[in-house]
């Protein structure tokens, strides 16, 4: 007869991982934070976007070791060596390409994850801290963003670079020495690259690392919100568990394992089909190295930038474009105590929020849209309409969300086996 | 029924209506105007035969003023399925080694001088510009007494490249007739709106086989702008087809684990 399990010694069972809990507890945070981790189990597909943001942030990181292996900071060097990467370094076309695409794919998770919380009211009370969190980060996304677009040197690197800098100018008093400091120049120069270069391999994507832990812990001590926007922690079984709560591990795992199929299969579609997406995730003047002398004929940053230019744009005074759009991020964090309404979810909402939410995502893709045209005079009026409705959205919402009729939200969740 | 046959009249009659009245308004010899902004290259990146001749082509008629600096003869050589033997007997100027990068012996500062703008390197060019813009710029030269060159481009208006395919092309004549604009003030602007080129001096090659040789040669400026391009996409198809069932069993997977979720 074969041996049982049971007739196997205990020690020898156990070996090495009784060795091992003893120095580390591997089984207890496995337990804490997966398999004992209870999440709602009426998770829809919106919910997949934290995995994938957590997910393209890893393979930037990796893709981002590879590349620096072979680039080289320097105005006279980095448009060349980024073009050595594409020929001549084994795969070095496809880490670039990986790199590229995750950083549209980055803010393409990321904006879709925002909306869910949007959505379902994930940044309502408890989780004010960790909506505020997720904000830095994605502050802390568009400075990483903003200096990985230099690197490569190309003619939009360096003009794009000159305009989003020139921004800092605009602060009263100390802007245009300021504006000297983030050079280290007087103009874009060498040490504007290198410094550049440094924050965007080593200090942002630290920092970004801690948020997202910060962001990890909040969401674990509040548990997560769900599409009806109730919290699963009210009902509580005689096992001590939410009974609308699935442990995280197998469920979610094997779950997002289909979300990663699938995310990979737009991922990878763009990075062997079609890497520069039209001129969108890698732009056309990108492709000529950068030149002082030369302006393209069109500045515009990256789309996942340009709902903000198109604001910055349609304000005759730079100064106050400016400050426009510093407004149009920071009314983001004011978000949790803007909404008044007693449901959390869109579902339960009102009338009113449902169109304000939809007219936002319109202005949204509307600026966006508009930041990539030249600024024709018919554009700007739309821009402005869209800029309107973009904070009417934020400033109307103690109003709209006070005075509409909502549903009332279910006791329990809503779930469809 | 007496409304119904109106609006069939109506109906009938329209088209008249709208043949008359362009003729009324414009002089007899009005033409479509050629859209060649418009033209696509249509080139095949995986079409190593064409990629060939392109690279023949490069070699004979650009490479005398243009770099593809990033590119090396024996990449090419190898991607483009090359042997030695024809390498150094087509491609590789007398001088050159096979590792050498795709250099002109033209110095920045004689193709200034001559020129009065240096050849830009061509490497990237597909790239920053597209291959549909090189295949038109090569396509759209036309006779212009008033150049130094003898010659003008419309996708490149004033260009400083001379018409270096003509004996291939021949040299075509620019037809264009002249527009009336109304301005804001109502004061009326003429500007000259190209229509079509006549070719009165015939070259090597008909029509179809200059088409071909730009064809061609776009399609090398394609390659050696990303080398990799047409590997990217074969990989490409397996790599999709490898997520598919990857999606595909993970499906299966999540579904068995959630049998049991009420
Ligand atoms: C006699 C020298 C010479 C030869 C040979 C030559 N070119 Fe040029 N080419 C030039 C010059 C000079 C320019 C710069 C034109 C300008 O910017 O006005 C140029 C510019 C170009 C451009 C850039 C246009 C732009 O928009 O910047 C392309 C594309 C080009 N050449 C393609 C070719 C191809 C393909 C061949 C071979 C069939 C070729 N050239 C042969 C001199 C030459
Ligand atoms: C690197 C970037 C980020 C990573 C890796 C990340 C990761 C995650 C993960 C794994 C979850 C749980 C799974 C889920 O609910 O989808 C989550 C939830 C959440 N995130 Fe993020 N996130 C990031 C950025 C952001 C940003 C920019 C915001 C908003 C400004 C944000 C707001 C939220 C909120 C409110 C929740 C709770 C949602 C709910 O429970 O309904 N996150 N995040």
């Amino acid at each position: 007869m074969a041996a049982t399990p049971d007739s196997v010694p205990a020690a020898k069972k156990g070996g090495f991982r009784v060795w091992l809990n003893k120095r580390l507890p591997v089984d207890e945070f496995v337990e804490s934070q997966l398999t004992g981790y209870y999440a709602p189990k009426n998770f829809n597909i919106w919910y997949f976007f934290g995995a994938l943001s957590l997910m393209v942030f890893v393979l930037q990181i990796v893709s981002g070791i590879f590349l620096t292996m072979h680039y080289k900071p320097s105005e006279a060097e980095a448009f060349n060596s980024v073009e050595y990467i594409m020929r001549e370094v084994e795969w070095g076309w496809l880490i670039r390409y990986m790199h590229s695409t995750g950083a549209s794919f980055f803010f393409i998770v990321i904006y879709l994850h925002m909306f869910r919380a949007m959505m379902y009211g994930s940044y309502r009370g408890p989780r004010e801290l960790l909506w505020i969190f997720g904000m830095v980060i994605y502050l802390a996304l568009m400075a990483e963003a903003f200096m990985g677009y230099v690197l490569p040197w190309g003619n939009m690197s360096y003009w794009g670079a000159q305009v989003i800098v020139n921004l800092f100018g605009t602060i009263p008093v100390i802007g245009p020495g300021l504006v000297e400091w983030i050079r280290g120049d007087y103009g874009i120069a060498d040490s504007t690259l290198n410094r550049f270069f440094a924050l965007h391999v080593i200090a942002v994507p630290f920092a970004i690392a801690l948020l997202i832990a910060l962001h990890l812990v909040a969401l674990r001590q509040t548990g997560s919100n769900n599409p009806d926007g109730i919290e699963i922690k009210a009902k509580i079984g005689a096992d001590g568990k939410p009974i609308d709560g699935i442990p995280f591990h197998p469920y979610y795992t094997v779950k997002d394992l289909v979300g990663v199929g699938v995310f990979l299969l737009f991922f990878c579609g763009v990075i062997f089909f079609v890497p520069t997406f039209g001129g969108l995730f890698l732009e056309k003047p990108n492709f000529e190295p950068a030149n002082a002398l030369s302006t393209p004929a069109h500045i515009a940053p990256v789309w996942y930038f340009t709902a903000y230019y198109a604001m910055l744009r349609a304000v005759p005074d730079q100064q106050m474009g400016a400050l426009l759009m510093l407004c149009s991020l920071v009314v983001f964090f004011f978000l949790p105590w803007l909404d008044r309404s007693p449901v959390k979810s869109i579902r339960y909402k009102g009338i009113l929020s449902k169109i304000f939410l939809t007219l936002f995502v319109i202005s949204f893709i509307g600026l966006s849209y508009l930041g990539l045209m030249p600024a024709e005079p018919i554009y700007v009026v739309f821009t402005r309409i869209f800029t309107v409705l973009y904070f009417a959205f934020f400033l109307l919402m103690p109003w709209y969300t006070s005075v509409e009729k909502c549903k009332p939200a279910p006791e329990r969740v809503t779930y469809h086996a | 029924m007496r409304k119904f046959a109106l609006l069939a009249t109506a109906f009938a009659l329209l088209p008249l209506a709208q043949a008359q009245e362009p003729a009324a308004a414009a002089p007899a010899e009005e033409a479509v105007a050629i859209d060649w902004a418009h033209w696509q290259a249509g080139n095949e990146i995986g079409n190593t035969a064409s990629l060939q001749r392109g690279a023949r082509n490069f070699m004979g008629y650009c490479a005398g003023c243009h770099s593809l600096k990033y590119n090396r003869y024996s990449r090419v050589a190898e991607d483009l399925k090359i042997n030695d033997g024809q390498l150094s007997e087509y491609l590789l100027p007398a001088g050159s080694r096979k590792a050498d990068y795709i250099i002109t012996s033209l110095a920045y500062e004689d193709g200034e001088a001559w020129f009065g703008k240096a050849p830009p390197d061509l490497s990237l060019i597909t790239r920053s510009k597209g291959s549909d813009y090189v295949y038109q710029f090569l396509k759209t030269f036309y006779a212009d007494p008033a150049t130094p060159t003898g010659v003008n481009n419309l996708a490149l208006p004033g260009t400083a490249m001379p018409h270096v395919l003509s004996d291939l092309q021949g040299v075509q004549r620019g037809v264009f007739r002249t527009v009336e604009s109304k301005g804001a003030s109502g004061e009326i602007t003429r500007s000259e709106e190209f229509v079509n080129f006549d070719n009165p001096v015939p070259g090597q090659l008909t029509a179809a086989q200059y088409d071909e040789f730009v064809r061609d040669t776009v399609n090398f400026l394609d390659y050696a702008g990303e080398p990799y391009k047409a590997k990217r996409i074969d990989l490409g198809i397996w790599v999709t087809l490898f997520l598919l069932v990857f999606t595909g069993l993970a499906y299966l997977l999540k579904k068995e684990y959630w049998r049991d979720v009420k």
